[in-house]
């Protein structure tokens, strides 16, 4: 029942939202924070429960046609998921109260479309079948397309049909695949498909694998295929940004978790070198990248392909230090560049540009904004004893116990981070405010500190005792770590006869 | 109550002193919402922070006391109490793996807790009177505590990642201090080097206990000490490695080359902070790491050379730098890093305690010599250029004393503090003798150099003609709080040495440092025995230590004497210099144009490879092949457009249209 809410009430938001007259704008900013807050508080229910697997859904839907296939309407949580259910939940009362400053027009609508979408992103942490996997992984992703067509910058329809056709692309992937993985496991349960797949070899899997994988990595974005994500990032306003880099790109490492590593261990084994080095690349990429920037909020976007660069090389370092350190970097990820991008929409809805070089010396004028600013900084390039290092610790050590050559090249990721984020620090905060029109910015009001005190409770609380957000995911991790030893030792047997004949001839 | 419960208590002090700063800083911003010049409640923060400090201090030498040899500290058993800890919660724990978060307090950490929070407060005190007036007053002594509270981590954590977070922590402060003085613009991209460059270090760090971790399976470091001797034959390439990159990890903090070009630029920071951080603190904490290790270092004698190597160039390079400098704090800043090159040769030489021994004393006098310099450019209405300074003696008599204490002591004048722990680093490495002969012998010309370039630069500021315009420039005497701690800097530096560390053959007492610290450099000096077939510690006949220690005293005082007599009466021999080497000058000057080298070879391509990844990759290259497929994909469209008008239905049309395949297949399976 605990699940069902998480998801369905949501949607009750969003049709109550739908029935208020248009203009009732506080109404509809009042259901739509009012819903929101419920999940989040519903969430840490969750959280607080200590045996999850009581909290799971499992109803006959339908059978497919034709066929003895029973889909099911499953729900479940479990290591894995539950950090990111939790990020959902409490991110999202954050995001609707940013949204009084930025959304102004067409609010109603807005409002409904945050609301799918956070239905859709439960769903897709929740659901332990595959075809409301499917259902809730579209229902997810369509909202978001509105977001910044309707209320995105000035080039929003580039960006939006960017956005779309590389999705597009990804869904089609998973979806054929999908379709193919049915078929082939003759069941819609993930946690059957998972138990059925895991045991199959490499050739049986690797284009199951490659398409799922292709899928996800659309969705993070690993490099080649990021360039969508800067421009989303760009065009899409504040609080949609906030969603994207906070929760919705985590479907993508997620579904690494759960699908490409969980479901294809073997396939995923062979296939680790290749992926960890799209990771450390992108890692050093992405920061590459971000130093060139001039644009403020593209600059915090092209971060995030390096810290999702990480996020990857930890997860396909397939050992234990490295899966769970990725966990924690996903919320670490959502947490920190949600708080840069809360951040950025709050000078631009002051002065509307979003050009570096337009600022300096914010720091005399808005003091709070500053400090704000220096602590999601800090917590972003990894300082110890905020929840950013925790994760870059933990992923580059598994990463160095997988191959230590890709560990070294994504260390520089370290110093990398360093430079562009201390230099868009000191380009906006530090020296003289040279533009009068920065003279006059108002520090930031209560609504806005309010709304990011728990973000930075979070940051503090993941660096300085990480092990209690650890230690939840601690049995699922095992759970995977098992499996693909299996799958090494299956393919080292697999190997041995071959051997074995090469000698005896 | 144990004393042990109590030391988590010597680095929360500061945090909570930190807190209520920041909380100050804070109400007088909100009292200044109302009238821009009100200075609101921050002048309570230097009485907070202080007091912080003093309570930091009281616990240090609690803790002190109770690992003392003495008939009380001993357990049930009968055992000595050695070294005091603390546990808290499990900070990371994944698997087999086990993060603590431990405070260990041996009689190394003991010596530079005492260090820390004595010269800590110290400086608090004379920040009091030097920072006062300044808008942001409140947050600099918020800043100060942060710092302490970390240093004091770095120093008291039980294990290597403990030891990372105050080693990162020191870095954040570093930077928020340096940086202080935003506005400027310089100081903030000051700040920013000092953070990148300590970063660069900080990734071979990294690297290194990543090996660690690997070879021992933990990275607390008394385990590692006592499982090196067991490692040495099946891993001693590994061990080798993981040392090279921790030094590489202290090449940044403690301003080593490749990476000392931050320090210099630090001076951008208000000079307690110089004083504090620069020179007495932070920077000494890649040797007390060095230390600490100290069996593994010993297991790789090779990288032991490789320091000393590095050691004694920076102290080379760094000093002959120091020699044309005009600006104040930027000889004392390229006369620190020169004196953290002699720390480093005093690991070279497996001289663990001699190194502890020149960062205490280089703790008093560098201290002394920055918070006079400060109290200088206090007096001097914010003059740092030499140039534009002389005959202030007679202005500031109390600096100008003190002063002169913590130079004598810098330049390794007889008896001074400063000249018995360079002599033992030197006589060590002469004592262990082979290349680090070599490395003596840059020692001493290095010593040369110093002396030379403290009494130039008491010369150019105290004494000569007053070359400052004397109708705008009033120099006067700094009040009370900031000479006070001057004072007591200036007898720590004098007496500071011979009271911890005379030499034995001087025989009056013994070398106390070296006592305290035996059990801690004990496992150290038995592999290094081990590796080198030489009994450690090395020792010197009576006959060989009192020739160097003439050869120490006749080098400063020949030195000394003629540094301060070349610019006593003025600029002459400074503009003669310049002008009769103008190249070599102006290479010197810009310390042998290493930074301006990196900024050509590393900074100016770094940048350039950012613009191509960005706007030729990623934009042409990547983005294009991505246009192109758009473009294709709305071309098809165009041709179809009878089935599809737009691209949001187009989509959901697809999505539908699969579903219909989705069903057929199993459809057609099912018959």
């Amino acid at each position: 029942m605990l699940l069902d809410l998480l998801i369905f009430l949501p949607l009750v938001g969003a049709l109550a939202v739908g029935f208020t007259p248009r203009g009732a704008v506080s109404l509809q900013r009042g259901i739509a924070l009012l819903t929101t807050l419920v999940v989040a508080v519903l969430s840490l229910v969750v959280w607080g429960s200590h045996d999850l697997a009581s909290l799971a859904v499992d109803k006959a839907w339908f059978t497919l046609p034709g066929s003895q296939i029973d889909v099911g309407y499953r729900l479940g949580v479990d290591g894995i998921s539950l950090l990111m259910v939790v990020l959902t939940g409490v991110l999202m009362p954050i995001v609707i109260l940013s949204t009084f400053g930025h959304i102004t027009e067409r609010v109603k609508e807005f409002m409904i479309w945050v609301l799918v979408m956070q239905m859709g992103m439960m769903g897709v942490f929740l659901a332990t079948d595959l075809v409301l996997f499917y259902f809730f992984w579209e229902i997810g992703l369509v909202p978001l397309y509105f977001m910044v067509g309707i209320w995105g910058g000035k080039r929003r329809l580039y960006a939006t049909l960017k956005f779309f056709l590389y999705t597009f692309a990804g869904s089609v992937v998973m979806l054929i695949a999908a379709i193919a993985l049915v078929y082939k496991a003759q069941s819609t349960d993930i946690a059957a498909i998972t138990d059925s797949m895991a045991a199959l070899g490499v050739s049986d899997t690797i284009w199951l694998f490659a398409a799922f994988t292709l899928a996800f990595a659309i969705k993070v974005p690993v490099l080649p295929f990021h360039t969508w994500l800067p421009d989303a990032h760009t065009e899409a306003p504040t609080s949609g940004s906030v969603i994207l880099a906070g929760v919705l790109l985590k479907m993508g490492t997620y579904g690494f978790l759960r699908f490409s590593i969980a479901m294809f261990p073997a396939a995923a084994v062979a296939a680790s070198p290749y992926m960890m080095a799209l990771g450390a690349i992108g890692i050093v990429y992405g920061a590459f990248l971000a130093m060139a920037q001039t644009d403020i909020k593209r600059l915090v976007a092209c971060s995030s392909v390096s810290h999702l660069g990480y996020v990857v090389l930890g997860l396909f370092a397939l050992t234990r230090v490295g899966l769970a350190g990725s966990l924690i970097q996903m919320v670490n990820h959502g947490l920190s560049t949600g708080l840069l991008f809360l951040l950025v929409g709050m000078i631009y809805e002051r002065r509307h540009t979003r050009q570096l070089d337009q600022y300096g010396g914010i720091a005399s004028v808005m003091p709070i904004y500053a400090i704000f600013w220096t602590i999601a900084v800090l917590s972003s390039v990894g300082l110890p004893g905020l929840n950013g290092f925790v994760g870059e610790y933990l992923i580059l050590l598994g990463a160095f116990e997988a191959i230590p050559f890709w560990a070294v090249v994504s260390v520089t990721g370290v110093i990398f981070g360093a430079i562009y984020l201390l230099m868009a620090t000191r380009k906006l905060l530090y020296g003289p405010v040279v533009h009068e029109a920065n003279r006059k910015l108002t520090d930031l009001n209560l609504r806005e500190i309010g709304l990011m005190v728990p973000v930075v409770v979070l940051i503090v609380w993941i660096g300085v005792k990480p092990s209690y957000f650890l230690d939840r995911t601690e049995a699922s991790v095992a759970t995977i770590v098992e499996r693909l030893d299996q799958a090494r030792d299956g393919m080292q047997t697999a190997q041995l006869p071959a051997v074995k004949g090469g000698e005896s001839r | 109550m144990e004393v042990a419960s109590y030391l988590w208590l010597i680095p929360l002090l500061p945090l909570l002193g930190a807190g209520i700063c920041g909380a100050l800083h804070l109400a007088t911003l909100k009292a200044r919402k109302a009238n821009p010049d009100a200075s609101g409640p921050s002048g309570l923060a230097p009485w907070v922070a202080s007091a912080a400090m003093a309570g930091a201090l009281v616990f240090s030498i609690v803790a002190f006391l109770a690992i003392c040899p003495c008939d009380e500290n001993v357990t049930k058993d009968g055992d000595a109490i050695e070294s005091l800890r603390s546990s808290t919660w499990t900070w990371i724990s994944v698997g087999t793996l086990h993060f603590d978060l431990t405070m260990w307090l041996d009689r190394l950490s003991s010596v530079m807790t005492l260090v820390v929070t004595g010269v800590g407060l110290l400086i608090h005190v004379y920040a009091a009177g030097y920072m006062k007036g300044d808008k942001g007053y409140a947050k600099f002594f918020a800043y100060l505590n942060l710092f302490c509270f970390a240093m004091l981590m770095l120093v008291l954590s039980s294990n290597l990642l403990g030891l990372f977070i105050g080693w990162e922590g020191v870095g954040l402060c570093s930077y928020l201090l340096i940086g202080f003085w935003y506005e400027k613009g310089w100081p903030a991209e000051a700040g920013q080097k000092a953070f990148v460059v300590n970063r660069i270090g900080d990734a071979f760090f990294l690297v290194g206990s990543f090996i660690l971790i690997s070879v021992f399976g933990t990275l607390e470091m008394q385990d590692i000490g006592a499982q090196v001797p067991a490692m040495i034959d099946a891993h001693g390439g590994m061990l080798a490695l993981a040392a090279l990159l921790l030094f590489g990890g202290a090449c940044g903090k403690s301003a080593q080359l490749p990476l000392f070009v931050w320090l210099p630029d630090a001076m951008a920071g208000p000079t307690p902070v110089s004083a504090l951080i620069h020179a007495a603190t932070m920077v000494t904490s890649g040797v007390y790491m060095i230390v600490r290790l100290n069996p593994l270092y010993a297991a790789s004698p090779g990288v032991l050379l490789f320091i000393g190597c590095i050691a004694a160039a920076t102290a080379f390079i760094a000093g002959t730098t120091a020699l044309v400098q005009r600006d104040l704090k930027k000889v004392l800043a390229y006369s620190t890093v020169s004196q953290l090159g002699y720390m480093f040769l005093g690991i070279a030489a497996g001289a663990w305690g001699a190194a502890i021994f020149h960062l205490v004393t280089h703790a008093f006098f560098k201290a002394l010599l920055f918070l006079g310099a400060g109290s200088v450019i206090h007096g001097m209405h914010e003059e740092q250029d030499m140039h534009k300074m002389g005959g202030l003696r007679k202005h500031m008599p109390r600096t100008f004393v003190t002063f002169v204490a913590g130079a004598a002591a810098l330049s390794g004048l007889p008896l001074m503090s400063g000249f018995f722990s360079k002599d033992e680093i030197l006589a060590k490495n002469f004592a262990l003798g082979g290349p680090n002969y070599l490395l003596w012998m840059v020692g001493v010309v290095t010593a040369a150099i110093t002396a030379y370039y403290t009494w130039r630069m008491v010369a150019l500021t105290f004494f000569g003609e007053e070359r400052f315009d004397a109708k705008h420039v009033h120099p006067h005497e700094s009040p009370l709080v900031m000479t006070g701690p001057l004072m007591v800097l200036a007898v720590l530096s004098i007496v500071g040495g011979a009271v911890l560390g005379l030499p034995h053959v001087f025989g009056l007492w013994h070398h106390l440092l070296d006592g305290w610290l035996e059990p801690v450099v004990l496992p150290g000096n038995e592999i290094l025995s081990a590796q080198t077939h030489m009994h450690m510690p090395l020792h010197l006949s009576a006959l060989w230590e009192w020739i160097l220690l003439a050869l120490g005293s006749g080098v400063a005082l020949f030195f000394a004497h003629k540094g301060f007599h070349d610019h006593k009466r003025g600029l002459a021999m400074d503009e003669s210099v310049q002008g009769a080497f103008p190249v070599a000058h102006a290479k010197l000057m810009d310390a042998w144009t290493i930074d301006s080298t990196y900024s050509r070879v590393i900074v100016q391509p770094v940048k350039l490879l950012a613009f191509v990844i960005a706007v030729i990759v990623d934009q042409f290259a990547i983005d294009g092949l991505v246009n192109g497929a758009g473009r294709l994909a709305s071309d098809l469209g165009r041709r179809g457009k009878r089935l599809v008008d737009g691209t949001v239905s187009c989509y959901g049309l697809w999505i539908g249209a699969a579903a219909v395949i989705l069903a057929l297949t199993w459809f057609w399976r099912g018959n």
